[in-house]
C-alpha cells in the first residue's frame, strides 16, 4: 500500500479536455463561416462581439473569485445593473462628472460585496440564499433609482473609452477584459493569496488548521466579486451608452456558464480567469452565429442553459466523479 | 440443547479473514432472553468485525451458524436484513437527525417505510407518546433533537432501536455499540434503567463498552474477545473487576504497577498547562520539557484526545491557562491555529482526508501551505523553487513517489502522513502535536515517522502524541499520561513504560471514582 496511484491512471480525457473547448470553438467558427461566409466571417462581426461581450467576460471573472473560495455569488448580475444605473442617474440625470460617477458605482459594488460577506461569513448563512436575496434587493433599488426606465445620455467620454476607441478595430473594452484576466491569472497562480483561496475552497478545514484566516479570505473574495461586477457595470453602461435597469440580470447565467465552461479548459478542474474569458467568447460566438442563421431569440437562453449544464457534466466526467464537488 | 430457555441469539464458529489476517476466529456467542450481555475487548480484538457481520456489512467465512429466536439464519446476512430478523443497532453516533423533532426521529422507520402518500400523523403521534410514556423519557414530541441533552439523545436512540424490534413477537436483540463514553455518570444510570426495562420484557441487549465498571454494573453475562477469539465468557455476578480486566488483557494485572510521577526538572518547561477544561477534560495540568516526547492516552471519552486540539486552537477549550516558550499565562480558550503556528506550534490531525491535506491540490502546495510567503519574492510566487523545496523535503522524508506536482489524494495514507509531517518539521516547530500519527500507516512508514520524530526531539522539539496505539506510545514516548474520566490519573516513565503497563493503566479503576457533573 506504499505505492501511490500512478499518474497514468489519471484520465486521458482530462488532457484532451484541456483544449476541447478551443477545438469546439474552432469547429463552430468554421461551421458558421461556411454557412454564412459574408455575414459571419467578417472582422467587423468579430470586433463587435469582442466589445459587446466584454461586460459578461468581466462578470465571469468576478464570479470565479468567490466560487474558488467555495461560495456562490448570485448577486453579481444585479450588482452590474446597479453599477450601470448609478452611472446613468448620477452622470446623465444629475450631471455628476463621469469620473466621480464611476468611483461611486464601484464603491457601491464593493459595499454590496461586503454586505454579502457579513451574512455569509459573519452569520454563516449559505451563500446561495444570501446572494439570491441581495440580488432581488438590488434589483428593487435599481427600479426605484431609475423609475424602471432606461436612462440615456451617458457621457460620450465613457462610451468612447469603452467601445469608441479601437485598436485594429477592436474596442478598448476587450483590452480591459484581457488586462483583468491576466491580472486574475497572476493572483490565482502566482501569489500566496491565490493558493490560499484554493485551499479555502477545496479544503476549508485544512486551510484553517494551517493558519489561513478563512473568514477574511472568503469575505475578501466576496468584496472583490462585488467590486469587479461593478466594473463590469461601468463597461456595460459604456457599451450601451445608456443605463438599462433590467437587461443586466440576463448576464448572470452566461457568466455562470462561462465560469464552469472555463473550468473545463486551460487548467481543467480549476476556475480560471483566462478559461472563463475564452468561454464567454465561445458562448457569444455560438449565439451570434445562431442569431444570424435566423434562429429565434429564445434559442439564446436554451444555448446558455445547456452550456452551463454540459460544462458541469464535462468537468465531472473528466475527473471521474459521481458527486458534484465543483463547490 | 442445554437447560434453560432457548437463546434469542446464538452464534457458532464465526470466523472472518481479511486478506490472510483472521479478524475473528471461531467465535461463539449465546445471548439468553432478557439478558444484558457485555461484549468487551481492546481495539482490534474483533468486536467491530463481529458487529459488522451481524449488520450485514461483512460476509463471514464459510462454516458459521447463526440462530435468531430459535431459527437458523442463512449467512451472510443481507445489508439491512437484521431488522426483520429482530436485531437492532445503536451506534456511537446514535443515528439521529438533529434538525428533526423527537416524534419524527422516534418514528423514522415507520414514516420512511410507510406508504408514499397518506402519512397517519395521529397514529404516529400516539405510538410515539406511548413509547415516551412507557420508558418515562419525559420528552416533548415536538421538540427538536438538536435541543436535547446528550443523555436524552442516547435514551431516544435506544428507545427507538427497541421500538424497531416490534415486528413478530416483539422480542429481539438490541446491540448497543459504546453509547455511553461521552455521557456523565447520572446519564449512564438513566440509560441503564432503560436497558433494564427493555430486558424485563424478554428482549436482550448486547452492550459494548470499554468501561469495566459499567459492564459490571449492568450486564448479566460478559464475553471478552481477544485477538479475534473468545478469551472467556462468564456470568457477571461473582466476577471481579480484576477477572474481567485479566480476560481483556490476557494476563494477571499487577496492581503494584507504580504510578511513577517522576517529573522532569521543574526549571525549563517549554509548555505548561493549568486547569484545562472543555470537551471531556475537567481541570488538567501538564508540563512538557524541551526535547521531551509525551504520550496522552486513555479509553474513548476519557479526554486524552481533546488536549492537543485545545493547545493548538483547532477547537476552543472552555478554560485553561498556558505558558509556552517564555510567554506567560496565555488564555487557552482564545487560541487560534494561526496564532499557534506563529508561536511555533504545529498540529498533525487524526482526520487526515478532511483536515490533513486538500486532496485535489498538489502535494507541493499541501506541503508548503503554511510557508507560502517564503516563496513570494519580487511580487511572484516562485513556483519552481516551491516545487524544488517540496521535492527536497519529499526525498528527506521518503515520500513515494516523490513527485510534488501530483495531487495529494494520489498518495497512500502513509505517504500522505509523511507529507503532513514534512510540512511542519521543515518549519522547525518548538512543539509538535500529533493525533493518532500512524493510523492507517504501514509498518515501514511507521518506523520512518518514529525516526523523524526522535531526530527532531533530540534537537529540542517538544512532542505530544495523543493515541490509543499502546505499542507505539511505548516505543516513542519518554512519558505517557493516562487519562481517565477527564483527568490525568497516571504517569508512566521509562522502566515501567511498556505496552502492557499502558493497557493495564487505561483499564485501571479510578480512585474515588469522582464522577462530578458535566
Amino acid at each position: 500500500m506504499t505505492e501511490a496511484t500512478p499518474a497514468s491512471r489519471r484520465r486521458p480525457l482530462a488532457f484532451l479536455g484541456r483544449f476541447a473547448l478551443i477545438g469546439v470553438w474552432a469547429v463552430m467558427i468554421a461551421g458558421f463561416s461556411l454557412a454564412m461566409p459574408h455575414v459571419f466571417l467578417s472582422w467587423a462581426n468579430f470586433t463587435a462581439m469582442f466589445g459587446s461581450s466584454a461586460p459578461a467576460a468581466v462578470l465571469a471573472i468576478a464570479l470565479i473569485i468567490p466560487i474558488t473560495a467555495g461560495d456562490f455569488d448570485l448577486s453579481v448580475g444585479a450588482n452590474l445593473t446597479l453599477s450601470a444605473c448609478i452611472i446613468g442617474v448620477l452622470n446623465a440625470q444629475h450631471g455628476v462628472p463621469i469620473g466621480l460617477a464611476i468611483v461611486v458605482a464601484i464603491t457601491a459594488g464593493a459595499l454590496v460585496g461586503m454586505l454579502n460577506a457579513v451574512f455569509i461569513v459573519g452569520f454563516a448563512i449559505p451563500s446561495l440564499v444570501v446572494t439570491l436575496g441581495t440580488s432581488s434587493l438590488l434589483m428593487g433599488i435599481v427600479q426605484w433609482l431609475t423609475n424602471s426606465a432606461t436612462i440615456s445620455g451617458i457621457s460620450a467620454g465613457l462610451v468612447d473609452a469603452v467601445v469608441g476607441l479601437r485598436v485594429l478595430g477592436v474596442p478598448l473594452a476587450f483590452f480591459d477584459v484581457i488586462v483583468l484576466a491576466v491580472l486574475g491569472f497572476y493572483v490565482f497562480e502566482f501569489t500566496p493569496l491565490g493558493r490560499r483561496l484554493l485551499f479555502v475552497g477545496l479544503g476549508r478545514e485544512v486551510a484553517r488548521l494551517n493558519g489561513v484566516d478563512v473568514g477574511r479570505v472568503r469575505g475578501g473574495a466576496l468584496v472583490m466579486a462585488g467590486l469587479i461586477s461593478a466594473v463590469a457595470g461601468v463597461i456595460y453602461a459604456g457599451v450601451l451608452g445608456s443605463s438599462d435597469p433590467s437587461s443586466g440580470q440576463n448576464l448572470l447565467l452566461p457568466a455562470f456558464a462561462a465560469a464552469y465552461l472555463g473550468a473545463t479548459t486551460i487548467f481543467p478542474g480549476r476556475f480560471n480567469p483566462i478559461g472563463s474569458v475564452a468561454a464567454v467568447y465561445f458562448l457569444a460566438t455560438g449565439i451570434t452565429g445562431l442569431t444570424m442563421l435566423g434562429v429565434p431569440l429564445w434559442a439564446t437562453d436554451v444555448f446558455n442553459g445547456a452550456a452551463l449544464i454540459l460544462a458541469v457534466l464535462i468537468s465531472q466526467v473528466a475527473r471521474g466523479r459521481s458527486v458534484a464537488d465543483l463547490v | 440443547m442445554a437447560a434453560g430457555p432457548e437463546p434469542l441469539l446464538a452464534i457458532r464458529n464465526l470466523s472472518k479473514t481479511f486478506g490472510g489476517v483472521r479478524a475473528l476466529d471461531g467465535v461463539d456467542l449465546t445471548v439468553a432472553p432478557g439478558q444484558i450481555h457485555g461484549l468487551l475487548g481492546t481495539n482490534g480484538s474483533g468486536k467491530s468485525t463481529l458487529i459488522k457481520v451481524l449488520a450485514g456489512v461483512h460476509a463471514p467465512d464459510p462454516g458459521a451458524c447463526l440462530t435468531l429466536k430459535g431459527r437458523d439464519v442463512e449467512l451472510p446476512l443481507h445489508a439491512g436484513a437484521f431488522r426483520k430478523l429482530g436485531l437492532s443497532f445503536v451506534h456511537q453516533n446514535l443515528g439521529l437527525i438533529p434538525s428533526l423533532s423527537v416524534l419524527e426521529n422516534l418514528r423514522m422507520s415507520s414514516i420512511l417505510g410507510g406508504a408514499i402518500l397518506g402519512l397517519d400523523w395521529r397514529m404516529e403521534r400516539r405510538a410515539a407518546a406511548e413509547t415516551i410514556a412507557r420508558f418515562d423519557l419525559g420528552l416533548d414530541l415536538e421538540g427538536l433533537v438538536a435541543d436535547l441533552s446528550p443523555v436524552d439523545r442516547a435514551l431516544l436512540a435506544i428507545a427507538r432501536a427497541f421500538e424497531d424490534l416490534k415486528h413478530g413477537d416483539g422480542r429481539g436483540v438490541l446491540l448497543l455499540d459504546e453509547p455511553t463514553p461521552f455521557l456523565p455518570a447520572a446519564g449512564v444510570r438513566k440509560l441503564f434503567g432503560l436497558m433494564r426495562s427493555i430486558a424485563a420484557g424478554g428482549s436482550s441487549a448486547i452492550f459494548i463498552s470499554h468501561d469495566v465498571d459499567e459492564i459490571l454494573e449492568i450486564t448479566d453475562q460478559v464475553t471478552v474477545l481477544r485477538d479475534g477469539r473468545v478469551a472467556g465468557s462468564r456470568a457477571t455476578p461473582g466476577s471481579s473487576r480484576d477477572d474481567i480486566v485479566q480476560l481483556i488483557l490476557g494476563r494477571r494485572v499487577e496492581i503494584a504497577a507504580p504510578a511513577q510521577a517522576t517529573k522532569p526538572s521543574a526549571q525549563a518547561f517549554r509548555l505548561s498547562l493549568k486547569e484545562v477544561s472543555g470537551g471531556a477534560l475537567r481541570g488538567v495540568d501538564l508540563q512538557v520539557a524541551p526535547g521531551e516526547i509525551v504520550g496522552l492516552t486513555g479509553l474513548i471519552g476519557s479526554g486524552y484526545a481533546d488536549l492537543a486540539e485545545f493547545v493548538f486552537g483547532a477547537r476552543r477549550a472552555q478554560a485553561g491557562r498556558m505558558d509556552f516558550d517564555g510567554v506567560q499565562d496565555l488564555d487557552l480558550s482564545m487560541q487560534t491555529p494561526r496564532g499557534s503556528i506563529a508561536r511555533g506550534i504545529a498540529f498533525v490531525p487524526a482526520d487526515r482526508p478532511r483536515a490533513g491535506g486538500a486532496g485535489r491540490l498538489s502535494v507541493a502546495d499541501n506541503m508548503m501551505l503554511p510557508s507560502l510567503d517564503q516563496f513570494f519574492q519580487g511580487g511572484v510566487l516562485r513556483r519552481r523553487r516551491l516545487l524544488e523545496r517540496a521535492r527536497d523535503l519529499g526525498a528527506r522524508f521518503d515520500v513515494r513517489p516523490n513527485r510534488p506536482q501530483l495531487n495529494f489524494d494520489a498518495l497512500s495514507g502513509g505517504n500522505a502522513q509523511k507529507v503532513v509531517l514534512a510540512r511542519w518539521l521543515s518549519r522547525s516547530p518548538r512543539l509538535l502535536l500529533l493525533e493518532e500519527p500512524t493510523q492507517g500507516v504501514d509498518v515501514g512508514t511507521r518506523q520512518q515517522i518514529f525516526a523523524a520524530l526522535r531526530e527532531e526531539a533530540a534537537k529540542g522539539m517538544s512532542v505530544i502524541v495523543a493515541s490509543t496505539d499502546y505499542e507505539q506510545l511505548a516505543a516513542i514516548c519518554d512519558r505517557v499520561l493516562i487519562f481517565r474520566r477527564g483527568r490525568v490519573q497516571e504517569s508512566l516513565t521509562a522502566p515501567g513504560l511498556t505496552k502492557d503497563a499502558i493497557a493495564t493503566a487505561c483499564y485501571a479503576e479510578t480512585a474515588g471514582a469522582d464522577q462530578g457533573t458535566t
